[in-house]
């Protein structure tokens, strides 16, 4: 498909704005190169964005079990909401009486998403899982700090993590100590306490774990970083799972970030907006970024903790993502959440049960929200690989699933069809993966060459990498 | 309550005895009973006509202005209607990262034409596909700079404070160190400050903080003398009328590229766009989409370069950042397209126009400008009560600019504000003082 670059003709433009009604003025350092943007009409801008449109594959295309990712519906009354122009106009640097219904969004989400972890403060400034990340590290190296506790440099993270786990330590200014999972995809509880020691600022962990299971040693793990001085962090990306089941402020964590873009169903946008809602203990709300919102008899306010880490992004963070999982959080309501959480648990259990049949799972039953199969015999046996069958899997129109993760399974595929899907839909993609399985063995060919159905089929990212074009240039 | 489970009770039944589980509590066996929530202190769920009616009530209680004088790094620009309607796309809204390539080609393609239209803009080699705003763009730009020998970022005091203060948690977490430049007549004053062997960057805002426009080529050559690189921080409409990064020697150039087509919306989601020279941008963080062929030899885009990338090299990543701002970039795209260079011109013109034609009025009105020299879209006047100006504008339904303390206001002029808007709030001034 051609570029928006290739298309229309210098003259073809849109009719925006009016004429200058003051005198005009130019400005001295004059920019001398020219500004080589597309040149289209009305009808050519749309026709290319819509014809981009249909070359995406969304949750409103069909299923989309991407591990890890929680691709759950995402409820249109969101959308509506976070567009009101209550919302969408108002500028940030409003007075506080004139925000007062944006800091009631703020101050409700709070509110409700703190009783939902289990903690007791909570900031949206970070923008996306990995940012939250960042940030509840740096509340942990505040605390130390403040304490004056400085030999401790180092963060633990299983060697089942979230790739954003070592990286986010790192930018933190924390060197990494990665530990063994144990064979059943747990946390080795024995490597833990060998790793602990005086150097320890604290430990990452996702509990559901990334192979979807719970970690039934989880307050033995939590408890063997505190008595050596280190906080627990949790990463938040799977809670879908467990919230209003289990609070990770009852395992023993002491500051989280949720993925509001994930368990509370704002929409990924193609790999964003999200939001990173960063979650902790009573004892870390003095290191929050600010602003932080409080309220009064005389109503909503601005204010900044004590001992604040600083800010992490300008503004309030993704507002507008609030306002989406605030509206989801109360059409859920208390009764909704844990039944979301349990239906999530449910559809992955049925899907585990019904793939088992002729795939291997990397670690056995019941999961959590997610499973994890192992495709090293079916390689072995017919050369087919994980990818192969994800890229068998788009001709049928279902998006594959994450592919390739945790590192420490091999051929891994990591299937979570969240709460949203219907067993209909189950049973049909269910058929499909078995069919495929069939297809391995008897036409293997077929599945390196898959897909044909695609508007492109395999690409070839080594030469991506090899020979970068990274921008389009005029011939 | 509200629910968006499609399985009936009969079909959970059905599903429960498939694993062969009596109830769903029975699944959640490794967690430890005593763990288990008893019941969550939430309000009770409800209809989707009730929760449009809370969420309504609080969008009520915020006040929407017709005028907006105040911009300080949230813009009110015009967004034509193709925007909006094109970028509700629901395949693009609801998509994930675009990890499957063959059924992601309209976002690759799209983070393509965005990364072309943001070298177009900035004059700069290769831009990545967007980053969360345009702090944590300026942020990450300090990183990219920093090596073994070089540890200091040199910060521009005319640069956004709430930027500078993002940039200083980033350090606090790095252990890079942060100095700023000190301002001298609403510029930033490199004499004040003497580059050592330590210094990794030097970072300047253009147009800067106070709207006033930087002599960025004479800054750039001082870092480039001392050894460092030079990042600037850039308006995107500005960069239509005024020159480009490249042109002053920038190594890295970042911004905040909320006017380009994104709502103010109370702080959120803005972008972040980030761009560097071909010898720095092996160091730019998060996803590039790159151009090649699939097996029957049909142009398409993938996620490239991902060895810098944090799921590939964990610890020794160029950056943690996974989730970034597609479809703010997305929507950038669609509107720098729409406008076209023409449009761009326009708006920059418009804003840079009317705004000095305001500052005009404003003189007359009594509020003398603080800064000499050139400016784009924004500037800083005296004004001996602020409270009681920006009151009155309140009460006329105008929001006036920010107070700068207790005897300064910066105010911002965009090309959505008329004359007879911009006659009258200097008349309610001229009244006032």
């Amino acid at each position: 498909m051609k570029l928006i670059f290739e298309k229309g003709a210098p003259g073809q433009h849109l009719t925006l704005l009016p004429a200058c009604d003051v005198p005009e003025v130019t400005l001295s350092n004059a920019r001398t190169e020219p500004l080589d943007l597309p040149h289209v009409s009305e009808t050519e801008l749309t026709r290319h964005y819509t014809a981009l449109a249909k070359r995406v594959h969304g949750v409103n295309d069909g299923f989309y079990p991407l591990g890890s990712c929680t691709m759950k519906y995402n409820p249109k009354i969101n959308e509506d909401m976070a567009n009101l122009p209550g919302f969408t106009q108002i500028h940030p640097l409003q007075g506080e009486e004139t925000v007062q219904g944006c800091l009631e969004v703020l101050h409700e989400s709070e509110k409700l998403l703190c009783e939902v972890t289990g903690m007791n403060a909570m900031t949206f400034q970070p923008a996306a899982g990995a940012h939250g990340e960042f940030t509840g590290l740096l509340l942990i190296k505040a605390y130390h700090t403040h304490r004056q506790d400085t030999g401790r440099t180092k963060i633990i993270v299983p060697d089942s993590a979230h790739g954003t786990n070592p990286a986010s330590a790192v930018m933190a200014g924390y060197t990494v100590v990665n530990v063994p999972s144990s064979p059943d995809g747990c946390v080795d509880v024995e490597a833990l306490r060998a790793a602990v020691g005086p150097d320890t600022a604290g430990l990452m962990l996702t509990n559901p774990n990334t192979v979807g299971i719970f970690d039934r040693n989880i307050l033995e793990i939590t408890r063997i970083v505190h008595d050596a001085g280190g906080l627990c962090y949790y990463d938040g990306a799977n809670l879908n799972a467990v919230m209003g089941v289990v609070r990770p402020g009852d395992m023993g964590f002491d500051v989280i970030h949720l993925n509001l873009h994930k368990t509370f169903s704002t929409p990924h946008g193609g790999g964003g907006p999200g939001a990173g809602a960063v979650g902790c203990k009573e004892f870390l709300a003095q290191f929050l970024p600010g602003p932080m919102v409080a309220k009064d008899e005389k109503g909503y306010h601005f204010t900044v903790p004590a001992h604040s880490i600083g800010r992490v992004k300008n503004f309030c963070g993704n507002f507008a993502v609030v306002v989406r999982a605030l509206t989801y959080v109360l059409t859920l309501g208390r009764e909704g959440i844990p039944e979301a959480a349990k239906n999530a648990v449910l559809n992955a259990n049925y899907m585990m049960k019904k793939l088992g049949e002729k795939y291997a799972m990397a670690y056995a039953g019941p999961c959590m929200h997610e499973f994890v199969m192992t495709l090293v015999d079916l390689k072995e046996a017919t050369g087919v690989s994980a990818m192969d069958i994800a890229k068998g899997l788009l001709d049928h129109g279902i998006h594959p699933p994450t592919m390739y993760f945790p590192l420490i399974v091999h051929e891994a595929l990591m299937i979570e069809p969240t709460e949203t899907e219907s067993q209909e839909t189950m049973d049909e993609v269910c058929q499909v993966f078995l069919d495929l399985w069939d297809l391995a063995h008897e036409n293997p060919q077929a599945l390196h060459d898959a897909p044909t159905k695609t508007p492109v089929r395999r690409l070839d990212e080594v030469g991506a990498a090899r020979n970068p074009v990274l921008r389009y240039n005029a011939g | 309550m509200g629910t968006y489970i499609p399985n009936t009770e009969a079909q959970r039944k059905a599903m429960l005895s498939a694993v062969g589980a009596e109830c769903v509590e029975d699944l959640y066996a490794a967690v430890p009973r005593e763990m288990l929530v008893e019941a969550l202190d939430l309000p009770a769920g409800c209809s989707e006509l009730e929760v449009r009616q809370k969420v309504t009530a609080m969008a009520a209680k915020n006040r929407v202005y017709a005028t907006v004088l105040r911009g300080a790094g949230a813009y009110r620009h015009f967004i034509p209607a193709v925007v909006k309607s094109v970028v509700s796309r629901e395949e693009l809204v609801t998509a994930y990262t675009p990890y499957q390539a063959e059924v992601s080609q309209g976002i690759l393609q799209s983070i393509f034409e965005y990364q072309t239209m943001i070298c177009a803009l900035t004059g700069m080699d290769v831009s990545n596909a967007s980053v969360y705003d345009g702090s944590t763009a300026a942020a990450e730009a300090l990183a990219m700079c920093r090596d073994r020998k070089r540890n200091k970022a040199y910060v521009s005091a005319c640069a956004d404070p709430q930027t500078i203060e993002v940039m200083r948690t980033y350090c606090f977490g790095s252990g890079m160190e942060l100095e700023t430049i000190p301002e001298k007549d609403g510029r930033t004053d490199l004499s004040a400050v003497t580059l050592g062997a330590d210094a990794a960057c030097v970072y300047i805002q253009q147009p800067n903080y106070y709207g006033n426009i930087e002599d960025a080529r004479a800054i750039g050559e001082a870092a480039h003398a001392a050894g460092a690189k030079f990042i600037m921080g850039c308006n995107p409409i500005a960069l239509a009328v005024l020159e480009t990064p490249a042109a002053c020697g920038a190594d890295v150039a970042v911004g905040e590229a909320q006017p380009l087509g994104l709502d103010i919306a109370f702080g959120g989601p803005y972008l972040g766009f980030m761009a560097a020279t071909k010898a720095m941008f092996r160091k730019l963080p998060g996803r590039i989409v790159g151009q090649t062929h699939d097996v029957d030899g049909q142009v398409g885009y993938v996620l490239t370069l991902t060895a810098r990338e944090q799921h590939i090299r964990r610890e020794k990543a160029s950056s943690n950042i996974c989730s970034n701002q597609a479809l703010c970039a997305f929507t950038a795209g669609v509107y720098m397209t729409a406008m076209g260079a023409q449009g761009m011109r326009q708006a920059a013109n418009l804003s840079l126009s009317k705004a000095h034609y305001f500052a005009g009025e404003l003189e007359k009105a009594g509020l003398k400008r603080v800064h000499s020299g050139e400016f784009f879209h924004e500037f800083v006047t005296e004004c001996k009560n602020p409270d009681k100006v920006l009151r009155r504008l309140d009460e006329a339904g105008i929001l006036g600019g920010l107070p700068l303390g207790e005897d300064r206001i910066l105010w911002c002029v965009t090309e959505l504000v008329s004359r007879e808007e911009l006659d009258r709030a200097a008349a309610i001034i001229k009244e006032v003082c």
